[in-house]
């Protein structure tokens, strides 16, 4: 072997490493939250639609609910708002609202006019629940279980695909009609 | 339709990038005057047809076409113009499109001033540009095409990374990219020499003028990558030996050893083979570094969007590159015969050292930079080095090329004898300790061990560059420009000594926390706190400082650090204020509040570290200025003298 074979071999080398390290980086959609796998905030919070009553994660329990973090000035929550009335409408899971950082007015009248996909809203004025959740941008949704652990946290506006890929998977056969009754 | 528009071109563009690279590779093998003819109109239609995809791109963006999911990721409505044509390459595929934009226009540069060189060789040159032109588009297309569009639209988009919205992002990456790639060019002669089994000193003088030019472009895109981190991320820092900035320095530093290996193969017909490899792996480095930030392998600041897809894709382009590239090496380079030998103390070894301090210089940044993933392949677990590892590693060889290159200057070709030049030797480096001593323990106190060696080696590295140029005018002889563009480099180099060591030993900082009125102490300073006003900004709102600045009591400056929060991605900047005086930087950045009216206020002294990248500017000024030496325009106007080397290369060729 010359010396001249040395830098082939050497790149030789670093292609191996190069591939490993392909190999090995997380697949950064697959853990997008230290919150998986562990309780969600327990949480008690204004309502709303009647500001008499509270949304607290203590009635939540028992039942799968998606936690949706949105807001009449996220572009992306709009965008999102029809996918989130089909879910509604398939009556699969009941989806929580938080709306985050929103003027109460300008939700209500967004409610009205566009419908409301959600079984209950929180509100969240100065964003410490979404910190809470460790939220960075709207929309983020999270999926929670009965016992109150989340389960899974999708990034961005819920496309079909998503919900058909990433979200119905990781429900069980026969807790959907019993959640789709309550809702 | 705008966007179907730009990927339609897109498209044309590689296929046209396909047949430059087939015309300019296979026609010179198989003798074909006609397929090299080809390879000009190709390589033209290519660069209009990239000129278009950009040109789609910006429209998308201006229109604010939150149809397009590339627009709607990185801009917003309330996104001033300005900044939404910069968001054309504040993410990856954005910034591949004007990677091979660029690429395009070096290509077609490099056809005009090749158009004089023997024709398989111009020929041979654009395709292999071709070749990585093919490469990219393909992969831009397959995996990063920035046209697709979302169904249905986004009522509007989700603004671009604020830490990009700042004038720097506006040139930084142009100017950095034109430097990667401008390296593509240097790649594409070594390829051309390998291909053709034939180097001689007129390859090299070719090569020259492309090397420095890009050289030059990195040089400036580093230091204007180092300012905007800097003042942007209020970290008071301006080099972090984070990945991304490694990509970047890493073909720099091979860089800076081709071109002074060029210089002895043009001068002395050595280092042939030295010099090839030099020009494969400068560039091949930047390919290696455009893997490492976009594949998402590792983990940096400067966060791209990343995908083990790309990378996949990537690494795939990097073995038909890099590895054929070094295939052709290893069987081409041992044909390549030294016309001469030099003695040790000669011009020649003191280049030679130089070029072994680089590259191992390069090597050790390498290895902090793959550190990570060479650990994690071994099973060892996710090992990261930082500063305490790359500053002193980096130093072992930067110091000793330093001190060399003060003596080197002297040197002549070929003849060992340094005798006759003892005295200026001996004479700078007395008045350049001397200094170093005075500037380290009279104007300043404290400073480490290594301040007043690094103030002496720049003022020795300054004085050494002068005594040559001055000689020259004593004697009334013309300095050509490629010696007064060598010795502004040099120069360059020698104040960035200084200013980093000054950097280095004497910046004062303090963390306080003050309330309205408050003042605090700070070096030769005093800061009063002036109180938060509310700022509102075109797409952010937040708060802004007043801090009054004085010197013994006489006013300096006003300055107004702020804390903004951008509206659509919720994120909170620091802009610091940084001010400028008696070539110190006053920074101030804006921390937390801390309740009863008090704020926390990080307050530094930084001096001389604008001279960090003026000194990289004036380096790279040298740079351009030695390019427009009359012996690079010579050579492309001595055409009948070349046309005579043509016969010889087609008979290597047969043969």
């Amino acid at each position: 072997m010359s010396r001249f074979t040395i830098p082939l071999v050497l790149f030789a080398l670093l292609v191996v490493v190069l591939a490993i390290g392909i190999k090995q980086s997380p697949d950064k959609d697959l853990i997008p939250s230290p919150l998986i796998g562990k309780a969600a905030p327990e949480f008690s919070l204004p309502n709303l639609i009647d500001p008499g009553q509270r949304v607290s994660s203590a009635t939540l329990r028992g039942h799968w609910y998606l936690f949706n973090v949105w807001g009449t000035w996220c572009g992306s929550c709009r965008m999102e708002h029809s996918m989130l009335l089909k879910i509604k409408q398939s009556g699969v899971i009941p989806l929580v609202g938080l709306d985050w950082k929103d003027d109460d007015g300008d939700a209500l009248s967004f409610l009205k006019k566009e419908g409301d996909p959600y079984q209950t809203i929180a509100v969240d004025h100065d964003g410490s629940e979404a910190i809470m959740w460790g939220v960075y941008g709207a929309p983020e949704t999270f999926l929670v279980n009965p016992q109150g652990i989340v389960v899974y946290k999708f990034i961005g506006p819920i496309t079909e695909q998503a919900w058909e890929q990433q979200i119905l998977p990781r429900l069980p056969m026969g807790q959907m009609p019993a959640a789709a009754a309550r809702s | 339709m705008i966007p179907e528009l730009g990927q339609f071109a897109l498209i044309l563009a590689m296929l046209l990038a396909a047949l430059q690279a087939f015309f300019g590779i296979v026609g010179p093998a198989l003798k074909r005057e006609r397929w090299m003819a080809a390879v000009t109109p190709a390589v033209s239609g290519q660069v209009v047809m990239m000129a278009t995809a950009m040109g789609c791109l910006v429209a998308s963006f201006v229109a604010n076409d939150f149809s397009v999911a590339y627009v709607a990721e990185n801009s917003n409505s309330a996104l001033p113009l300005f900044y939404r044509v910069a968001a054309v390459w504040g993410s990856h595929s954005g910034s591949l499109i004007l990677w091979i934009f660029l690429l395009g226009c070096w290509s077609v540069a490099a056809a005009v001033g090749t158009q004089r060189l023997p024709k398989p060789f111009a020929s041979r040159v654009i395709g292999v540009l071709g070749l990585i032109s093919f490469g990219f588009l393909l992969y831009t297309l397959a995996t990063s095409n920035p046209f697709l569009r979302l169904d249905p639209p986004w009522p509007d988009g989700e603004d671009l990374n604020p830490i990009l919205q700042d004038p720097g992002l506006a040139g930084h990456p142009p100017i950095l990219y034109t430097g990667y790639v401008g390296l593509a060019v240097a790649f594409a002669f070594a390829g051309a020499a390998m291909l053709e089994g034939r180097l001689d000193r007129d390859w090299a003088r070719w090569t020259r003028p492309w090397t420095t030019a890009a050289w030059a472009f990195l040089t400036c895109g580093i230091a204007l990558g180092s300012w905007w981190a800097y003042y942007t991320l209020g970290w008071g820092g301006f080099w972090f030996w984070d990945p991304v900035e490694n990509a970047s320095f890493m073909p720099w530093l091979m860089a800076t050893a081709l071109i002074h290996s060029l210089a002895v193969t043009e001068k002395r017909g050595l280092f042939k083979s030295w010099t090839l490899l030099l020009a494969v792996l400068a560039f091949s480095l930047s390919l290696v570094g455009t893997f490492l930030v976009r594949s998402g392998v590792l983990v940096s600041v400067h966060s791209f969007a990343a995908s083990p897809t790309r990378g996949t894709f990537i690494l795939a382009f990097l073995i038909v590159m890099i590895g054929s590239a070094l295939a052709l090496y290893a069987w081409r380079a041992p044909l390549l015969k030294s016309e001469a030998g030099f003695e040790l103390t000669a011009r020649e070894s003191f280049l030679l050292f130089n070029n072994i301090l680089l590259v191992t210089a390069c090597a050790t940044v390498f290895a902090g930079t793959m550190a990570p993933l060479i650990s994690s392949a071994l099973g060892l677990g996710k090992l990261s080095v930082g500063p305490p590892y790359f500053n002193p590693t980096f130093l072992l060889s930067i110091l000793p090329l330093l001190a060399l290159l003060s003596v080197g200057i002297h040197a002549r070709w070929k003849r060992g004898n340094l005798s006759d030049r003892a005295r200026p030797i001996v004479l700078t480096l007395i008045a350049a300790a001397v200094v170093g001593c005075a500037v380290v323990f009279g104007l300043f106190t404290g400073g480490r061990v290594l301040s007043p060696v690094g103030v002496a080696l720049g003022v020795w590295i300054i004085l050494s560059s002068l005594v040559d140029p001055i000689d020259r005018l004593r004697r009334h002889i013309t300095i050509p420009r490629a010696v007064l563009g060598m010795t502004l480099a040099h120069i360059g180099l020698g104040i960035f000594v200084i200013s980093i060591t000054s950097v280095e030993a004497f910046t004062a900082e303090r963390d306080v926390a003050l309330a309205q009125g408050q003042t605090a102490q700070l070096g030769a300073y005093e800061f009063r706190f002036e109180g938060i006003r509310p700022i509102q900004g075109p797409n952010y709102s937040g708060v802004g400082g007043t801090v009054i600045v004085t010197r013994h009591g006489s006013p300096v400056a006003v300055m107004y650090p702020e804390k903004r929060e951008y509206w659509v991605q919720h994120t909170v900047t620091t802009a610091s204020s940084i001010r400028m005086y008696y070539t110190t930087n006053i920074l101030i950045a804006l921390g937390q509040d801390l309740g009863d009216g008090r704020w926390s206020l990080r307050l530094q002294i930084r001096p001389l570290v604008t001279f960090i990248w003026l000194a990289a500017l004036v380096m790279a000024a040298g740079g351009m200025l030695a390019i427009s030496d009359r012996r690079y325009r010579l050579a492309r106007a001595a055409a009948p003298e070349l046309s005579a080397v043509v016969p010889a290369i087609t008979r290597s060729e047969a043969g």
